[in-house]
């Protein structure tokens, strides 16, 4: 029996490179993914554009430009002069922020009275607004401390000390490397198990193996297989250029990620055996495939938080496999995950597994028969 | 001069007749329906039910060392906040474990001497630790933590006065903010009309892809090769039905986007019919160019996806800042028709028509337009090779 199913094995891994359709999907998404993706797919706010207009001619004012002009975070600063050059560069989408400070300004920081000092933002990108203006806010702070001369004012009663633990400059690589290790693993693991079925099926070489002397069982092993170990093996690639070429730190164990990562593609190659048993060509397939991977992409907080999203769509995302293994990367990477919460985010995907893998077998015998 | 009059009318007959045929189609095979109809729809309650940055009760943990009332007070203001749902524990241990499970975005430490400090005059250190691993919630958590914590210093300054002992509470310099066109700082407002963009995207060149691909496929362009329709007609005869189509399509999603998701719509109406016939003036050619490279359906709607979605998903500026790429990536985003079209939208929706952005992203999607066109009609010929 291991005879056989190996020999199906090599032949599935021998069509999948033959096929100018799959080796395109083996090569260009990843390749795509690694160059593109890992850099773009960020939320951090960096080189953005803002703007200054200063109706101040006093040292505070002119001290507190510096400050900005001086900030490694705002590489690009323009100086308005006037009070309808701010509408201009915001509406036009030129600058995200204009920092305006009015003429009382110094007058009122001399004379110890509180003095604003106005941030005018884009909410058209309100999300990369905020961040700025956490940036603005921090300069602005800075100030106000240094202001208060120690010998004349007792201290302030209270301050903030912040740490970010796991990625502590907050680099967007971080986040999104070990994000895009799992949606690879996805896409290969899906895509390649519904058409391998598919083609055959429109080939017509399907009916070839069901005369051979393969049973049913053995036939889904042998599609599972392969896709299995292409799909580990274009993780390992991934997680080597994270690790060498973008200097992610790989905390916790290894054991771990890949014992993870064996169930989690058994869930996935699940759903695609299910799609290619219910397709009837390549491209249904195909379809079939980018229906399932949108949503559950876009709903697995990759793109933007679950606890973000309303009651009822975090209830429908439980059934979501990659929810819990983007937890699991994300963990393994930065966080070093007790093996106790890798296994809590383990079993739901087991759980996955079992359905959808009992699902496609009974439909596919079903529909052999 | 009447026998080209003659000419023209034969060659307006040749267009009208392929439209009919295309229209006739499109109403018996039920996949384009589900492309422009069902898939617009289904994406946007997707993505806009699902995409959503703004904070809603992200769960922290507070460790009160000591209970005290000050301590206390800080407590309520944090409770209090729409932002988080807080859970309260005596010591770090049990908060710390559940900032590594991700159960916790961040958790605010008052140590026990905290309110000994106050009182003393000393400064009182507030500790908050947030998860990184999530930068964006990561950074929003800070900040948000913070205006709790500038609240409650003001409140305690004025109900206990104690600026009297010579405490100074209020900073010399303080900064106040103005979002312009989305006051509540609510992401779905640019969210929805930068997916909407995608979409269309998506739509666009998938209707198109599809069609050349299949009579190539099924051997009809042969058929066709017999008659007198020329290059022309030919594309003309296909892009007329799938404009409307694609027109169709982005109607249903602008709607939804207001009536569903109350999206405020600030432009008028004729600018957003101009800007979304520019944009599928790009988008359209876009599939026909992949589906006559391609000449094969199951190829045509895979590089639809690969060349449309997902560029247009990573890099047109809707979720990820264009800003921060590198300067490699930010060159090649200039390429993408939904660059410019994220933009439109979002200012169409949120601030109106602002001609500084519309012109210039017009302008832009004629000219990949046309530049696909010339393509096409060099790439076309209606003969076998």
């Amino acid at each position: 029996m291991w005879q056989r199913i190996r020999t199906l094995i090599i032949k599935e891994l021998l069509a999948i490179w033959r096929d100018p359709h799959s080796r395109l999907i083996l090569i260009i998404p990843p390749t795509i993914q690694m160059l593109v993706f890992s850099f773009a797919a960020t939320q951090e706010v960096k080189n953005v554009r803002m703007a200054v207009f200063n109706q101040d001619l006093g040292t505070a004012a002119r001290d507190l430009v510096a400050r900005f002009d001086g900030s490694p975070n705002f590489t690009y600063i323009e100086h308005l002069g006037s009070e309808q050059e701010i509408a201009a560069a915001i509406d036009s989408r030129n600058v995200i922020m204009v920092v305006h400070i009015q003429s009382a300004f110094s007058r009122k920081v001399a004379q110890g009275v509180p003095a604003p000092v106005q941030l005018i933002l884009d909410g058209r990108r309100s999300n990369a607004a905020q961040i700025v203006a956490g940036y603005a806010g921090d300069i602005v702070n800075r100030y106000a401390m240094e202001l208060l001369d120690p010998r004349h004012s007792a201290p302030l009663a209270s301050v903030v000390v912040t740490r970010i633990w796991f990625n502590p400059n907050l680099e967007g690589t971080w986040n999104s490397v070990p994000a895009l290790v799992a949606i690879l693993t996805t896409l290969m693991g899906l895509v390649l198990t519904s058409l391998s079925v598919a083609r055959e099926r429109e080939l017509g070489t399907f009916e070839q193996l069901l005369v051979s002397p393969l049973s049913p069982g053995e036939i889904i092993l042998g599609k599972t297989l392969p896709s299995l170990l292409i799909g580990i093996g274009e993780a390992t690639l991934m997680i080597l250029v994270g690790v060498i070429a973008f200097r992610v730190p790989l905390h916790g164990s290894l054991l771990l990620l890949y014992a993870a990562m064996v169930v989690y593609l058994f869930a996935v190659i699940g759903v695609g055996l299910f799609v290619s048993s219910l397709a009837k060509t390549q491209q249904q397939a195909i379809l079939g495939g980018f229906v399932f991977m949108v949503p559950a992409m876009l709903l697995s907080g990759f793109a933007s938080p679950i606890e973000n999203m309303p009651d009822w769509l975090q209830w429908a995302t439980l059934a979501n496999p990659i929810r819990y293994f983007i937890v699991i990367v994300k963990g393994i990477f930065l966080k070093d995950l007790p093996a106790s919460i890798v296994f809590q985010n383990i079993w739901p995907m087991a759980v996955i597994g079992c359905v959808t893998l009992s699902c496609a077998t009974w439909l596919f015998k079903h529909r052999v028969e | 001069m009447t026998n080209n009059s003659r000419g023209a009318r034969a060659w307006l007959r040749r267009v009208a007749g392929l439209v009919r045929k295309e229209f006739l189609q499109i109403r018996r095979d039920p996949s384009s329906y589900l492309i422009a109809g069902l898939l617009p729809l289904l994406l946007l309650f997707i993505f806009g039910f699902g995409v959503t940055l703004d904070l809603r009760r992200v769960p922290i943990g507070f460790v009160i060392e000591q209970s005290t009332p000050e301590a206390n007070s800080l407590l309520d203001s944090f409770r209090n906040s729409k932002y988080f749902k807080v859970q309260i524990d005596r010591n770090r241990q049990q908060p710390e474990e559940d900032l590594v499970a991700g159960k916790l975005k961040g958790v605010v430490v008052l140590a026990a001497d905290f309110s000994e400090r106050l009182g003393r005059g000393e400064t009182a250190p507030v500790q908050i630790l947030v998860d990184g691993s999530d930068p964006n919630t990561a950074g929003l958590v800070m900040n948000y933590a913070q205006g709790v914590w500038s609240n409650w210093l003001e409140q305690e300054a004025l109900s206990q006065a104690d600026l009297a002992a010579g405490r100074n509470l209020a900073p010399p310099v303080y900064v106040e903010q103005r979002f312009w066109f989305n006051p509540d700082i609510r992401s779905q407002n640019f969210l929805i009309p930068g997916s909407i963009a995608i979409i269309m995207s998506l739509i666009g060149t998938l209707l198109t892809a599809l069609v050349v691909a299949r009579e190539w496929e099924r051997g009809t362009i042969e058929a066709l090769m017999t008659t007198p329709v020329g290059v022309s007609e030919f594309l003309l005869g296909k892009l007329i039905p799938y404009f409307l189509m694609g027109m169709f399509a982005m109607c249903i999603a602008a709607s939804t986007a207001v009536f569903m998701f109350d999206v405020p719509f600030r432009g008028s109406i004729p600018a957003l019919l101009i800007v979304s016939s520019a944009f599928l003036y790009a988008m359209l050619p876009l599939g026909l160019v992949i589906s006559t490279l391609t000449k094969n359906q199951f190829a045509a709607s895979q590089t639809a996806l690969i060349a449309a979605f997902l560029p247009a998903f990573e890099l047109s500026g809707f979720i990820f800042e264009i800003d921060t790429m590198p300067l490699a990536i930010r060159l090649i985003t200039y390429l993408l028709p939904a660059r410019y079209f994220v933009a439109i939208l979002q200012t169409l929706f949120l601030a109106g028509d602002v001609l500084s952005v519309l012109v210039p992203g017009t302008l832009a999607l004629l000219a990949f337009g046309t530049a696909l066109l010339a393509v096409l009609v060099r790439n076309t010929r209606m003969r076998l090779e």
